[in-house]
């Protein structure tokens, strides 16, 4: 081997990645979509929440749902059910979602026609942290269910999050789970993030996320006026 | 699989880089990695196998790696301490307002090209 050539690469993936997501974002702005990226673990119920939320924002903004999963179109199906649109990203094995991901998706569902769009990402509160999808908010569920302790032993989606649900709050009684330790737990990783109690199979609380939302999409609307 | 989208990505940028530089075949790949990233070399290094396998640019070239120590620094009282020994709390002064100041890097430190 006499002729090697080595070449300084130095080329950060997660940087490259930034660098993608930060334009999907400002063109995503320009276009007038916003573009929320929901993360939890599996079953801690992004679909269910998400039914909650579409019938109290579709009378207000035209919503289509991208849902990625490994394999299969459950969630897209019963997303679709509730009349919005939807598509089905299908990853071929992989655990999250980059930005040049996330960008086929909306290209794909038609994004120049929806005010709100929202990314069901892959079911794990590890990968889909790492990886900026280009979305203007980090919406994260975490259920009762799964513990109070989960941000302690998961702190990077924690403190990615823009907005923590606390989901099936209805079954707070049959678990060791505390409202105001999770609470902790929660800003110990990002201090001052919203926390909304939900039950998406009550239907309870999404009124005050729905409206904090709307508040969140109206601000980026005046800002891109004003700029 | 996290390890197989980082191989991907890095597949990816080697051939990006390659196209720039004219190379039409690549020795190996050298990454730096950062401790607190998660990712098992191991599995990076079977699926590169995999993934190099399908590429006439990367067909039987090796993926190295070195490993970029995590490391801590504390806001309240300055000092800079191992993430993996101490965690989130500072070892120093107890403080919880600490933040990584490295150690969740992937990076293509370098390409080595035989031809």
């Amino acid at each position: 081997m006499d002729k090697v050539k080595i070449i300084e690469a130095k080329e950060s993936l997660l940087a490259d990645n930034d660098k993608d997501a930060d334009r999907l974002r400002e063109e995503m702005k320009q276009q007038g979509t916003y573009y929320v990226n929901l993360m939890s673990s599996p079953g801690s119920g992004k679909t269910s929440s998400l039914k909650q939320i579409i019938a109290r924002m579709k009378d207000r903004f035209r919503i289509g749902v991208m849902e990625a999963d490994i394999d299969s179109d459950v969630d897209a199906r019963t997303i679709a059910a509730s009349g919005v649109d939807a598509i089905q990203i299908h990853t071929g094995g992989m655990c999250h979602l980059d930005a040049d991901m996330s960008r086929q998706g909306l290209s794909a569902i038609g994004s120049e026609k929806l005010d709100l769009v929202f990314l069901e990402n892959v079911g794990n509160l590890v990968c889909p942290a790492e990886f900026d999808t280009g979305a203007d908010l980090n919406v994260v569920i975490l259920s009762v269910p799964e513990g109070d302790d989960k941000p302690l032993k998961y702190p990077l989606m924690f403190e990615k999050a823009d907005a923590v649900l606390i989901n099936k709050i209805d079954a707070m009684e049959c678990f060791d789970f505390s409202l105001d330790q999770v609470k902790a737990n929660i800003h110990l990783r990002k201090p001052s993030v919203p926390v909304f109690p939900v039950s998406a199979a009550a239907g309870e609380g999404f009124e005050a996320f729905c409206s904090w939302l709307s508040g969140q999409i109206q601000k980026q609307k005046e800002g891109t006026r004003q700029s | 699989m996290h390890e197989m989208g980082i191989v991907y990505h890095v597949a990816d940028e080697v051939e990006k880089i390659a196209a720039q530089n004219d190379i039409c075949h690549i020795g190996s790949v050298t990454l730096q990695i950062g401790e607190v990233t998660g990712v098992i070399f191991d599995y990076m290094s079977d699926l590169w196998g995999w993934v190099s396998d399908k590429s006439s640019l990367l067909k039987g070239s090796r993926l190295l790696y070195e490993q970029i120590p995590a490391v801590t620094l504390c806001k309240s009282c300055g000092q800079r301490y191992s993430t993996v020994q101490s965690g989130r709390q500072c070892p120093h002064c107890g403080s919880w307002d600490t933040v990584l100041v490295q150690g969740n890097e992937y990076i293509i430190k370098q390409i080595e090209a035989d031809s």
